[in-house]
């Protein structure tokens, strides 16, 4: 086939012209293969240049919240150039290696993070059609590449010869290492909602978005996706005031800067894929197929759109969590994963199991919908309610004492400590 | 299908390309005045004192010891999801009995103070 303008034109607003391309010039190994390479440079410029506006974003969304305006000399009236300046600003400083460091692992590690950040986001789908590459094991990969980047964040500390960098680097790994039993356990339930392990099945068979099916399963994804990233509130990895910066203590200039684009990249890569998971990813009541006239599929672009829309949005949502609630205790963080987040994904997936076992096959997709609500709203409602009475109780224990009234702590003075303790349970 | 992991190799290969450039970039522009107070390692503005390679406390073993048997658990977890239009509900209450033994492993953890952070 030779090269057809219009029909160029109609591949390209269809985000589709690899496969135009492969019609015209045909489908052999090399064409495939140079595709792939600027799929993967397209997808890596993209995750870099967008951490350019992220940052700004960021920095103007907290001042806003914090009734201040933010960056607003730098480029213009809105700072635009002000995450430019900053990073020129990394690229002419020293680059100082720590005495002692042990040189390979000090310097793999930031290059570590941004790989495992870049990596996941070859599934990503931005638009029906537009992906990387459509994975059958598309949610595995990502789990595995991102358990990847725990592996750097140990090598920095460790390479660093510095106590303190040591001992932030055990703390945030034992906080990722944690974190991910939660999520595994949370995405398990849209993949048994979709029955299938790839991002694009899982948003084909979101008729209704996972969220309003299991709304459950998309806070302790969110929750798990705050700490897995070491945003705040679970920021402890990285926090100034604590730890002196943790295990990034010792890194400048770029190595730094690497740092920190890894966690935008993996900031964004996680709003992304809970609305890919969550939200419906690119669709929206079957925009995203809309074709008009003879073959001009500009329901992708629209797709791509809705994408982008739902992606920042969640996105917000971080920026607003961060700018709002303070920094959680490393022991507290680590708890409240083990004692109330593992169990409580534990009973979910398995009552969704049962669940969409039990329910008949051709039960309407809203009847099934609606009962796995109902079951996901029992389930949290439980949840906190224990927690409620677990927190009572240990209120009531710790200062039962200064909580008594007079008659009660003379009373108390007779008995022992077991039986005050006694009389405070039965009271309430 | 390995037109798709092609993908995923030329993707390994390629990305390292990224967070090089710009810290290859910082090595060559930034000024280069080695000094020995300059790359001490940061101890609170002190001297650093003992050995930096410090013992590191045995509750992070623990933590990813559990983590290990919740991650095998997944591991299972995920085919039995991916394929759940296959099963039973016999094989349902196969796996919610696998899953129950395994957090009962939790249980006791809890019960016996691992999961405590000391």
């Amino acid at each position: 086939m030779s090269f057809d303008i219009v029909e160029f034109l109609k591949s390209l607003v269809s985000l589709n012209v690899a496969e135009y391309l492969k019609t015209v010039v045909g489908d052999q190994a090399w064409v495939n293969f140079v595709s792939d390479v600027i799929g993967v440079v397209i997808i890596s410029t993209f995750c870099l240049l967008i951490v350019i506006f992220l940052i700004w974003l960021e920095r103007k969304v907290i001042a806003r919240m914090q009734d201040r305006i933010g960056p607003n000399r730098v480029g213009g009236r809105y700072g635009l150039l002000q995450t430019v300046a900053d990073v020129i600003k990394l690229l002419i400083k020293e680059d100082i290696t720590p005495a002692g460091a042990d040189k390979l692992a000090y310097w793999l590690a930031p290059f570590l993070t941004v790989i495992a950040a870049l990596l996941i986001w070859a599934v990503m789908p931005f638009a029906p059609g537009v992906i990387g590459v459509d994975l059958d094991i598309g949610v595995f990969y990502v789990l595995a590449i991102s358990s990847a980047s725990v592996v750097a964040l140990l090598l920095a500390g460790w390479g660093s010869n510095n106590k303190y960098a040591l001992l932030g680097a055990f703390r945030a790994v034992a906080q990722l290492v944690s974190y991910e039993v939660p999520m595994i356990l949370s995405l398990l339930v849209p993949i048994l909602l979709a029955r299938s392990m790839s991002t694009v099945d899982i948003v084909e068979a979101q008729t209704v978005p996972f969220i309003f099916v299991v709304p459950l399963a998309a806070v302790i994804f969110m929750i798990s996706a705050l700490a897995e990233t070491g945003r705040t509130p679970f920021d402890l990895l990285e926090a100034e005031s604590e730890i002196v910066s943790g295990f990034h203590v010792e890194y400048g200039g770029m190595k730094f800067g690497m740092f920190f684009l890894a966690e935008f990249i993996s900031t964004l890569f996680m709003s992304g894929f809970f609305t890919t998971m969550f939200l419906g990813g690119y669709r929206l009541f079957g925009l995203e197929n809309l074709v008009i006239g003879d073959g001009w599929a500009i329901g992708r672009l629209l797709g791509l759109i809705i994408f982008f829309v739902k992606m920042f949005a969640v996105y917000f949502l971080f920026i607003w969590i961060r700018a709002t609630w303070p920094r959680v205790r490393v022991d507290q963080i680590l708890n409240f994963n083990w004692k109330f987040l593992v169990p409580l994904s534990l009973v979910l997936i398995l009552a969704i199991a049962v669940l969409d076992k039990v329910i008949p096959a051709d039960a309407g997709i809203y009847a099934r919908s609606s009962i796995l609500l109902l079951a996901n709203l029992l389930i949290a409602m439980f949840a906190i309610e224990i927690m409620r009475t677990v927190a009572r109780r240990k209120r009531k224990e710790s200062s039962g004492d200064a909580a008594m009234t007079i008659d009660e702590s003379e009373h108390n003075d007779v008995h022992d400590a077991h039986d005050s303790h006694h009389e405070v349970a039965a009271a309430h | 299908m390995s037109q798709e992991w092609q993908f995923i190799a030329i993707f390994i290969v390629l990305a390292p390309i990224f967070p090089a450039a710009p810290v290859i970039l910082n090595h060559l522009l930034g000024p280069r005045k080695p000094n020995p107070i300059k790359q001490q390692t940061y101890e609170c503005g002190i001297e650093t004192v003992g050995d930096s390679w410090v013992q590191f406390k045995v509750q992070y073993y623990i933590y990813a010891l559990v983590f290990v048997i919740f991650d095998i658990e997944a591991v299972f977890l995920f085919p039995i999801a991916a394929a759940f239009d296959q099963l039973t509900l016999f094989a349902i209450v196969e796996i919610v009995i696998f899953v129950v033994l395994l957090s009962m492993g939790l249980a006791y953890a809890w019960g016996r103070g691992a999961l405590e952070w000391i």
